[in-house]
């Protein structure tokens, strides 16, 4: 086994088996982990970094495909960073997103790594974001991040990448769906994708309708697509599109600010998963949890008092709504 | 902290039936490993590339399609000289005992395993060649 600093000079040089293995070193976690990431957080910023999200059966990864293929077309270097669910009862995963990715073989332009959420409940989690920190410093000019089958409430991806796109299909229900609040609200881009599909047309035309609504002077105006991966006509707008947005982003200071808010959203993320695990790690908080409980099932103390007590035995001012 | 065992599932050479690795890859994720199912018609140098990249503990392939005696060594030597010495190798499939015999010999071909085997006996042997994980 190489040690880290072996790994880390070889990576340096454009190694990829190097840069596989410092991703599962970051995947282990521990002080290891934390030295690779401190070791290559000082080379990232480079590439375009862009989310792609939507509901299980979307084509995310078959889209993830097609884009691989024009961005390497236009001279790119491409990682692709897809994550899926674990189990949460066994803890393991069936990793598919691959299957969808045949244009990536033989390529050395083309890194496509696999990850398991988890536990994580956000469609992108942490560690996506920092393998996609590792792609980023190995020199990819584009970092994909393929997001978990998304949620309507999954908004902190925002936080993941310069670029959102949200991928929806036909069949996605009629456009009160998506006025509600949510995956909407966070995209860059919107997808209609299996445009080939019945009912494409006017999806795309509500939807385009919907984002013309939000139109503001000097402000990214979200544009709805209609893509297919047959159609790879569809495909190139969409790599041009995604092109625009970084130079939208490159104006103004965009790209700092949201970068500034994402970093914002990274540490904060990190100090709550940190305050959770110390938290019930705690035998004494287990302990009278317990006693707790036991007082709520008899009947003897209402469950929003027993979380409060706990939460003030932590010293942790709790909310007073109630 | 831990990851769990992290097991590529491929389907080499020309056979179209991937219902068996399915099924393994269903039973594995079962007894808490994470598995990378890279689907069908994959060639050796395919399947290479993505344990490099997904930085697999082991590589599985399924064949049905007879090539076993010419795929197998060859993805052998391949991962042998990818930097992949040390990450083992299983198969599956219709493979007669004279041939799996032969097959076993080679370094780094860890098990293999025909029609009926119990998708138990696969997780027990895999989580065998990794003690303490």
């Amino acid at each position: 086994m190489s040690t880290l600093q072996e790994l880390l000079a070889r990576f340096a040089s454009g190694d990829v088996q190097s840069a596989s293995r410092l991703m599962s070193v970051v995947e282990r976690g521990g002080e290891d982990a934390e030295r690779v990431l401190d070791a290559v957080y000082p080379r990232t910023g480079r590439a375009h970094r862009i989310a792609i999200t939507g509901p299980g059966g979307a084509g995310k990864s078959t889209l993830i495909n097609e884009l691989t293929r024009v961005f390497r077309g236009a001279g790119k270097t491409v990682g692709v960073v897809a994550e899926d669910p674990s189990s949460p009862f066994s803890g393991g995963a069936v990793l598919g997103d691959r299957l969808r990715m045949t244009n990536a073989g033989g390529d050395a332009g083309v890194f496509v790594r696999s990850l398991a959420s988890r536990g994580s409940e956000t469609g992108l989690s942490q560690l996506a974001c920092e393998l996609a920190d590792v792609l980023d410093a190995f020199g990819r000019d584009i970092v994909l991040l393929e997001s978990m089958g998304a949620s309507q409430v999954e908004t902190r991806i925002r936080f993941s990448a310069d670029t959102v796109v949200v991928v929806l299909t036909p069949e996605a229900g009629d456009e009160v769906q998506s006025l509600k609040s949510g995956l909407l609200e966070v995209a860059d881009v919107v997808c209609v994708n299996k445009a080939d599909r019945g009912g494409a047309e006017s999806l795309a035309g509500d939807l385009d309708a919907i984002m013309g609504l939000r139109e503001k002077e000097g402000v990214w105006r979200v544009p709805v697509l209609m893509t297919s991966a047959r159609d790879t006509g569809s495909v190139d707008t969409l790599m041009k599109v995604l092109a625009d947005h970084g130079r939208y982003l490159d104006t103004d200071g965009r790209r700092a600010a949201r970068r500034q808010r994402a970093l914002r959203a990274r540490i904060t993320a990190r100090v709550h998963e940190s305050i959770q695990s110390a938290i019930w790690q705690s035998p004494m908080l287990s302990q009278r949890f317990d006693a707790m409980f036991d007082r709520v099932t008899a009947g003897s103390l209402p469950p929003w008092r027993a979380a409060r007590e706990l939460a003030e035995s932590l010293h942790i001012e709790s909310r007073s709504s109630r | 902290m831990k990851r769990p065992l992290k097991v590529l599932i491929a389907k080499p050479g020309l056979d179209g039936h991937d219902r068996g690795a399915k099924v393994i890859a269903n039973a594995l994720r079962d007894a808490g490993m994470e598995v990378v199912y890279t689907g069908l018609h994959q060639t050796p140098e395919m399947i290479i590339e993505a344990a490099v990249q997904e930085d697999v503990d082991l590589v599985s392939v399924s064949v049905l399609s007879g090539a076993h005696m010419t795929l197998i060594p060859k993805i052998r030597a391949l991962m042998n000289t990818s930097g992949l010495a040390d990450v083992k190798l299983i198969a599956g499939g219709i493979i007669p005992d004279a041939d799996a015999a032969e097959l076993k010999q080679l370094p780094g071909v860890a098990g293999i395993f025909g029609p009926g085997t119990s998708t138990k006996d696969v997780v027990a042997f895999i989580e065998g060649l990794f003690p303490g994980r």
